[in-house]
């Protein structure tokens, strides 16, 4: 898989299959065109299997993804909660392998756009003629004063799932009775809006349960947050009292965290608290930067292909991407990958291209049996993704329905992860 | 089942004729019980009809569908019950209730006439809501003749398996691989019009023509 392209130029397909056929495996496929997808997924592990599938092996897909096992974002708050096991968010590539994608499983260290190659940190070096970047998030440096990277396993973010959201349960179930559990939430734009909020009602729900006389205050540099009137009617219903959201309006975007002190500073005012997750403010994943992509702190597409602003050659894919009005969610990452596969399809085989369709659709589990949905449609126009028709949830809504609602949201998670994973 | 999905202006007015819904309601009779002691049969029995939401008598054993268009909000009023009787897959699929439908809206319209006489208190019930009839659900053959584009469903089709698992598999989302397309074109237009309340497939059935949706019957349909 070091065949370096560059070796090559002059030389026709044949000679250079001669020159490295007894080492390189991609060789009986050297004629085909090479698709490389870096992140495996909400975004990537979709572009990577409908790419593959749909090609019906014309089209040769390669994936570079470090782990073996994908936890989802979604649904870890329901594994903080109690309702999931980690295991049931744990996903293995066994499907896509399968499924024709060749799965390599290390990081991507650096894009060299001008030979169309991308190399591995285990030193490998891939050709590519379309590139897809679905690398999610990483975090801003110095976004919240006192905490980086070192402070992660004092102070969770468990934004990315897995270890993280260990971490985190862990803290909460051990908080002492009466303690105080803080949030630093996240400004726009970010990973999943309704997250924060859904992973603060999950957190209430242990806490009722273990140690009802807990507190629990969110520090927030927003003056207001998706599906809010939902929220806040169901955390007065569920968990009344406990529950403190200090908005933008309040000192909420004025915050300092002391990770060795277990400390936290809203507006000046210093509060020793037990448990602390910060989520601190959101780039795209920094593969982005180091190919030269990103506009500010994401990576600009253009939405009726995803193809980058910068470099034709280039899709991105979900979180990473500056798209337009589609939420950073799985949802809209998952949908935003089968245009995508489309139009590297079409770009590559001339298979028929149709006119791009985008939807999301995010729920949120309040407390045990009650869910919540927000989502919308959505079209591709020159400037952006921009949205077509949407609908919300209600306050009032009676228990038969949000528990419908629930139960909905259980079979899209199924529905999803088959999706993404083929399996 | 043949005709369109035709939205006409709402009008409030007497239903039918009740007598002669007396007669319509022998095709009935047979699994539904009506009026005073009235008990569950192989349907379940329909006093206070009007206003009651679907599938929501305790101890009748219901489809999973009919269940859930309860829940989702689904409400015996006059146009939904209108169009359950017309083609009672078109409101939900998979209803228990095997009966192909009363063709003529005049049939419909009498045995609904008829059936109103037994709703519990209909002085209660506000006469806007219930009797106003705000769609008329029928399905049109130009409609229905409609050959998809199975390629163009293919594409299409992406949008949905986020939800519907492409090998049928049901975990709380139904199933909507290999039906009789005509049954998947109803369902998909019974969204469209919003008579099916379900605030998600509106949105996606919403904005797909009649062209896509025929496509999509044909991909889903025929898979392997
Ligand atoms: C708590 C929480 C709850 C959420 N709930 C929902 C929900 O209910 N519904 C919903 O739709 N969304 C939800 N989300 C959002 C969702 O998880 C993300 O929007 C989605 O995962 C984005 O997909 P992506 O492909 O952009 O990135 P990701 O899914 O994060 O995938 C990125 C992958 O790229 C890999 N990668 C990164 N850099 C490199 C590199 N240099 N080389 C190789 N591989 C690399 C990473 O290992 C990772 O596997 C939630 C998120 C959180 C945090
Ligand atoms: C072959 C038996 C059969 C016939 C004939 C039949 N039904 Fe039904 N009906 C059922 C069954 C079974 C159900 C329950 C359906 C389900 O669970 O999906 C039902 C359900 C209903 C419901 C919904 C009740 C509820 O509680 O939500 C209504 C209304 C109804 N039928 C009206 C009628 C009318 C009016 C007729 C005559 C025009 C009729 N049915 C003819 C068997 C029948
Ligand atoms: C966001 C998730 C989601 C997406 C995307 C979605 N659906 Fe649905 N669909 C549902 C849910 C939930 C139901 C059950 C609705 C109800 O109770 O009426 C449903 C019901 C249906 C039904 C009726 C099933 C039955 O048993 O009566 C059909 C047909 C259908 N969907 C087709 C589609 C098609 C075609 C698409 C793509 C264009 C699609 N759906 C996209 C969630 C989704």
């Amino acid at each position: 898989m070091t065949l370096n392209r560059r070796a090559f130029i002059g030389t026709g397909a044949a000679a250079a299959a001669a020159l490295s056929a007894p080492h390189v495996k991609a060789d009986n496929h050297a004629g085909k065109p090479k698709v490389v997808v870096i992140g495996g997924g909400a975004g990537g592990a979709t572009a990577a299997r409908y790419i593959a599938k749909d090609s019906k092996g014309a089209i040769d897909v390669t994936l570079v993804e470090p782990s073996r096992m994908y936890y989802t974002c979604f649904f870890s708050n329901l594994y903080m909660g109690g309702f999931r096991e980690l295991s049931s968010i744990g996903h293995s590539y066994g499907g896509l392998a399968k499924g024709g994608v060749n799965v390599v499983h290390d990081w991507a260290v650096g894009v060299d756009r001008a030979a169309k190659t991308v190399t591995l940190a285990g030193g490998a070096v891939l050709n590519y003629d379309r590139l897809v970047l679905s690398p999610g998030i990483d975090f801003v440096d110095g976004a919240v004063p006192g905490w980086d990277v070192t402070s992660q396993n004092k102070m969770p973010h468990a934004y990315k799932a897995g270890s993280q959201s260990e971490l985190l349960k862990a803290q909460i179930e051990s908080m002492p009775q009466g303690g105080t559990f803080a949030m630093v939430a996240p400004p726009n734009p970010f990973r999943c809006p309704p997250g924060p909020y859904e992973r603060i009602s999950m957190v209430a729900h242990v806490l009722k349960e273990k140690n009802p006389t807990a507190k629990i205050i969110i520090a927030d540099p927003k003056a207001k947050f998706s599906k809010m009137a939902l929220f806040q009617e169901g955390w007065s219903n569920h968990y009344d009292g406990m529950i403190d959201w200090i908005g933008s309006d309040f000192g909420g975007g004025n915050v300092e965290v002391n990770a060795n002190e277990m400390t936290v500073s809203i507006d000046g005012e210093v509060t020793k608290v037990d448990a602390c997750n910060v989520i601190p403010a959101m780039k795209a994943g920094r593969i982005c930067e180091l190919a030269g992509i990103t506009e500010g702190n994401w990576a600009p597409v253009h939405a009726a292909t995803m193809q980058s602003r910068v470099d034709e050659n280039i899709h991105v894919l979900g979180d990473a991407s500056a798209q337009g009005d589609m939420p950073k969610s799985g949802f809209s990452a998952n949908s935003q990958a089968k245009v995508c596969a489309m139009a590297v399809r079409g770009a590559l085989t001339g298979s028929k291209v149709f006119p791009a369709k985008f939807s999301n659709t995010c729920w949120s589990l309040i407390d045990t049996d009650d869910g919540v949905k927000v989502g919308a449609t959505y079209e591709a126009t020159d400037e952006k993704i921009a949205k077509v028709a949407g609908f919300i949830s209600k306050t009032g809504e009676d228990a038969a329905l949000r528990k419908a609602t629930f139960d909905e949201s259980v079979g899209w998670y199924a529905g999803i992860t088959s999706d993404m994973f083929g399996s | 089942m043949g005709a369109a999905l035709i939205a006409s202006a709402a009008h409030a007015e007497d239903i039918g004729n009740a007598e002669a819904g007396a007669e319509v309601w022998d095709y009935c009779s047979g699994c539904h019980e009506v009026g005073q002691g009235a008990e569950n049969g192989i349907g379940p029995h329909l006093n206070g009809i009007f206003g009651r939401p679907a599938g929501a008598i305790e101890g009748y054993n219901y489809s999973k569908g009919l269940i859930r268009e309860g829940k989702n909000g689904l409400v015996w009023e006059l146009d939904k019950l209108n169009a359950y009787l017309e083609n009672p897959k078109a409101l939900v699929s998979d209803t228990r209730m095997s009966f192909d439908g009363l063709e003529t809206q005049e049939e419909r319209d009498d045995v609904m006439a008829y059936l109103r006489q037994f709703s519990d208190n209909p002085q209660n019930i506000p006469e806007a809501a219930p009797t106003a009839r705000a769609h008329e659900v029928v399905l049109a053959p130009e409609i229905l003749a409609i050959v998809g584009d199975p390629e163009y469903g293919e594409y299409l089709a992406t949008e949905c398996t986020t939800c519907h698992q492409i090998d049928g598999a049901y975990d709380g989302i139904p199933s909507i691989t290999h039906w009789p397309e005509d049954d998947f074109v109803v369902a998909m237009h019974a969204y469209k019009v919003k008579v099916r309340p379900h605030p998600v497939m509106q949105m996606m059935a919403g904005r797909l023509t009649d062209e896509e949706i025929a496509a999509l019957a044909a991909y889903f349909g025929n898979l392997e």
